[in-house]
């Protein structure tokens, strides 16, 4: 560990990964954190409960920022499988793409990749805003309950399928909607919402009306015969 | 059967029974396959199927209610020297998993206060942790499931252990289905769901997809939680020899097996009656697979699924089990299906002792519903009381054979003091036919 002027810094090279997580869990820990060299590391940062803002430096492997409370982490370069999976507040940043199931079931916060994100990215969110520079892969979105998801590129196949209460935006294409999404207006309330993820996630020049919504018909919230066909 | 097809001499089916042509009427009127709770109905290989060798002349028994008999166990000793603190447990019978939202908040409390007062855990279900069983469980294990319903990193590390759950007995490989009738404001705010609307569970989880990504998923929960409590993982009885092998490779300390006999809140009946495997089958099959890979007593084996008394706890543990959990008979201790509300059963088309219809939210007993005032039929107190008796009662049965077996411990007891009393169970738990030595297929080993 080598202390600079008010960020503590960690480098893999030479700490394991329980020292780095162990020092961000530490009751009261407060300030600045680099991790240099994760060199694929999973769990990196994970469970973090405080105000810190934490910057890793590389590519990062499962799990990074997971269940994340409270903290700012930035990863600057690639992200493996679910990171920021639950999510309850604070927010992550990745400068390079995501791998799957990229805030899967997170509650609350910001995710923001700037690249792409691959297949089910989203799945099961439960009121986290996601946004996402570039495209989504397929079964993005599939059962997410609350919060919202923008993407400013294309969206794979079944998108939002049986989807519940999240908003979902997307500027660039989608290859095909999911069981009981359905595109929806976007009222004036909506390209507000919008237009502060956005800010939020730094991209202040995109314009919303080149956006559309998506969201649940709720044709499936109570399970009919008549709609066996759908599931 | 009527008097009327009696006194014609008519013979009912044993194809097309009573029950299976009122299914087949149901559903072709309906257009609906049946949900329902409650776990197998039908007659499957069981612990009834086996007995206990007492000791007589090769073996030496130790006196009842003399000579001591241990019922302690510790469950996560497989990292402990890496932080992990084992549950202690004072009785090897745990309390299983049911969700808030299946449960009523009273009953969660009562089954916190039997356990507690006996010194053994409950477990947390779909939904998440409530404050009634946090508060009233000396020991609680929080399940990490599909859904993620109510999934909160602080419930984590106020766990005293957490299971990962990617099955149950009653239907491996499904996922579950709570009723809009169900979902209070209280229900919903926990899943984060609109109110009143059917709420899907999902069969698998959403961040991993194999036994690979489970030890990611673990080393994750072991991180977040600073490596201080025990993690399992729950698997419903099917591929048990190969799903027990692949989560002691993921890093799991103890196994949680789960048999077809276990029960569920809601699932389609042809679920619950035609997939998995008995209870009975599973334990050699979990116990073998520990003991390949050396992991025998050091990752711990917990059995559920259909265990109604201390001798079911007793062939459970001979087996293999280090300790087993109850559901449906915690359920009963605390009075769900009682014959005092046999009038309010009736009126809902079922009868005490039969009743089901878990999903319904409709349950007399106040145990299995959100609605307001049945809750309140279920004084968490008395229902504590009773489930703490039912539990005691379990653990002196279990004692009272060990002795019989000479045993100092309940854990001593072993496949040796066991036989069978039919080919099928013989084959299933690999004990000797009663009054042979014979064990089917055990020529061409296991």
């Amino acid at each position: 560990m080598n202390t600079l002027t008010d960020t503590t810094t960690f480098d893999l090279q030479s700490s394991t990964l329980r020292e780095v997580n162990r020092a961000l869990h530490v009751p009261g820990v407060a300030g600045a954190f680099s991790i240099r060299n994760p060199r694929g590391a999973h769990a990196l940062a994970a469970g973090v409960n405080a105000e810190l803002e934490i910057s890793i430096e590389g590519h990062v492997g499962y799990y990074a920022a997971g269940m994340n409370q409270q903290a700012a982490i930035t990863i600057a370069g690639n992200a493996g499988v679910g990171v920021a999976e639950n999510m309850m507040s604070g927010s992550v940043r990745v400068t390079g793409n995501a791998s799957q199931s990229a805030g899967a079931t997170a509650h609350g916060g910001l995710l923001v990749v700037e690249g792409d994100a691959a297949a089910r990215c989203g799945i099961s969110m439960k009121g986290v805003d996601i946004v996402v520079g570039g495209d989504v892969g397929h079964m993005s979105a599939f059962m997410a309950q609350a919060g919202r998801l923008v993407v400013r590129g294309d969206a794979g196949e079944a998108l939002g399928d049986s989807i519940y209460e999240t908003r979902i935006y997307v500027r660039g294409s989608v290859a095909s909607l999911g069981a009981d999404c359905t595109v929806k207006e976007m009222r004036p309330e909506h390209h507000e919402e919008l237009a502060a993820l956005l800010a939020a996630a730094g991209y202040l020049e995109d314009d919303t009306h080149a956006y559309t919504r998506y969201g649940s018909a709720r044709q499936l919230y109570h399970f009919t015969v008549d709609n066996a066909d759908s599931y | 059967m009527t008097e009327q097809a009696t006194a014609h001499g008519l013979r009912e089916s044993a194809t097309f029974d009573q029950s299976t042509m009122a299914e087949i009427r149901r559903a072709a009127a309906t257009g609906v396959y049946d949900i329902r709770g409650g776990g197998s109905k039908r007659r499957l290989p069981h612990f009834d199927d086996l007995l206990f060798l007492g000791a007589s002349m090769s073996r030496y028994p130790l006196e009842g209610y003399r000579e001591r008999c241990g019922t302690d166990v510790l469950l996560g000793t497989r990292f402990a020297e890496q932080g992990v603190k084992p549950m202690h447990l004072d009785i090897p019978v745990t309390i299983a998993g049911m969700s808030f939202g299946a449960l009523s908040g009273r009953a969660k409390d009562a089954l916190g206060r039997g356990a507690s007062a006996v010194g053994t855990s409950t477990t947390t279900g779909d939904g998440g942790m409530t404050d009634e069983e946090r508060g009233q469980s000396k020991h609680l294990v929080y399940q990490y499931l599909p859904s993620r319903y109510g999934m909160n990193p602080d419930h984590l590390r106020m766990a005293d252990a957490i299971e990962v759950v990617l099955g149950q007995g009653a239907k491996p490989g499904g996922g579950g289905m709570l009723l809009g009738q169900k979902i209070t404001s209280r229900v919903a705010k926990m899943r984060t769901l609109p109110e009143g609307i059917d709420q899907r569970s999902a069969s698998r989880h959403p961040d991993w997809t194999g036994p690979d990504d489970l030890t990611i998923k673990i080393q994750e929960l072991r991180e977040i939680t600073d490596w201080q409590v025990p993690i399992y993982v729950k698997v419903g009885a099917s591929r048990t020899y190969y799903d027990t092998k692949l989560a002691v490779h993921a890093g799991a300390d103890v196994i949680v097996v789960d048999g077809m006999q276990g029960s569920t809140a809601a699932t389609q009946e042809v679920f619950i009656e035609h997939v998995g495997i008995p209870t009975l089958a599973a334990i050699p099959q979990a116990a073998q697979a520990l003991r390949e890979l050396g992991m025998e007593r050091e990752v711990q084996l917990i059995i559920s699924g259909g265990i109604r008394h201390g001798a079911d706890v007793a062939k459970a543990m001979a087996l293999g089990a280090d300790a087993v959990s109850i559901g449906s008979a915690a359920l009963i201790a605390l009075g769900d299906n009682d014959p005092r509300y046999a009038k309010d059963y009736e009126a809902l088309g079922s009868a005490a002792g039969y009743f089901d219809d878990y999903q319904d939210g409709t349950d007399p007993s106040g145990v299995t519903t959100q609605d307001p005032e049945l809750q309140m039929r279920l004084d968490p107190e008395a229902g504590g009381r009773r489930l703490a008796n039912f539990l005691r009662v379990m653990t002196m049965e279990a004692q009272t054979i060990a002795r019989a077996c000479g045993k100092s411990h309940i854990q001593h007891l072993e496949p040796e003091d066991l036989v069978a009393l039919t080919v099928e169970s013989s084959a299933m738990a690999r004990v000797p036919l009663a009054g042979t030595s014979w064990i089917p297929g055990s020529a061409t080993g296991y």
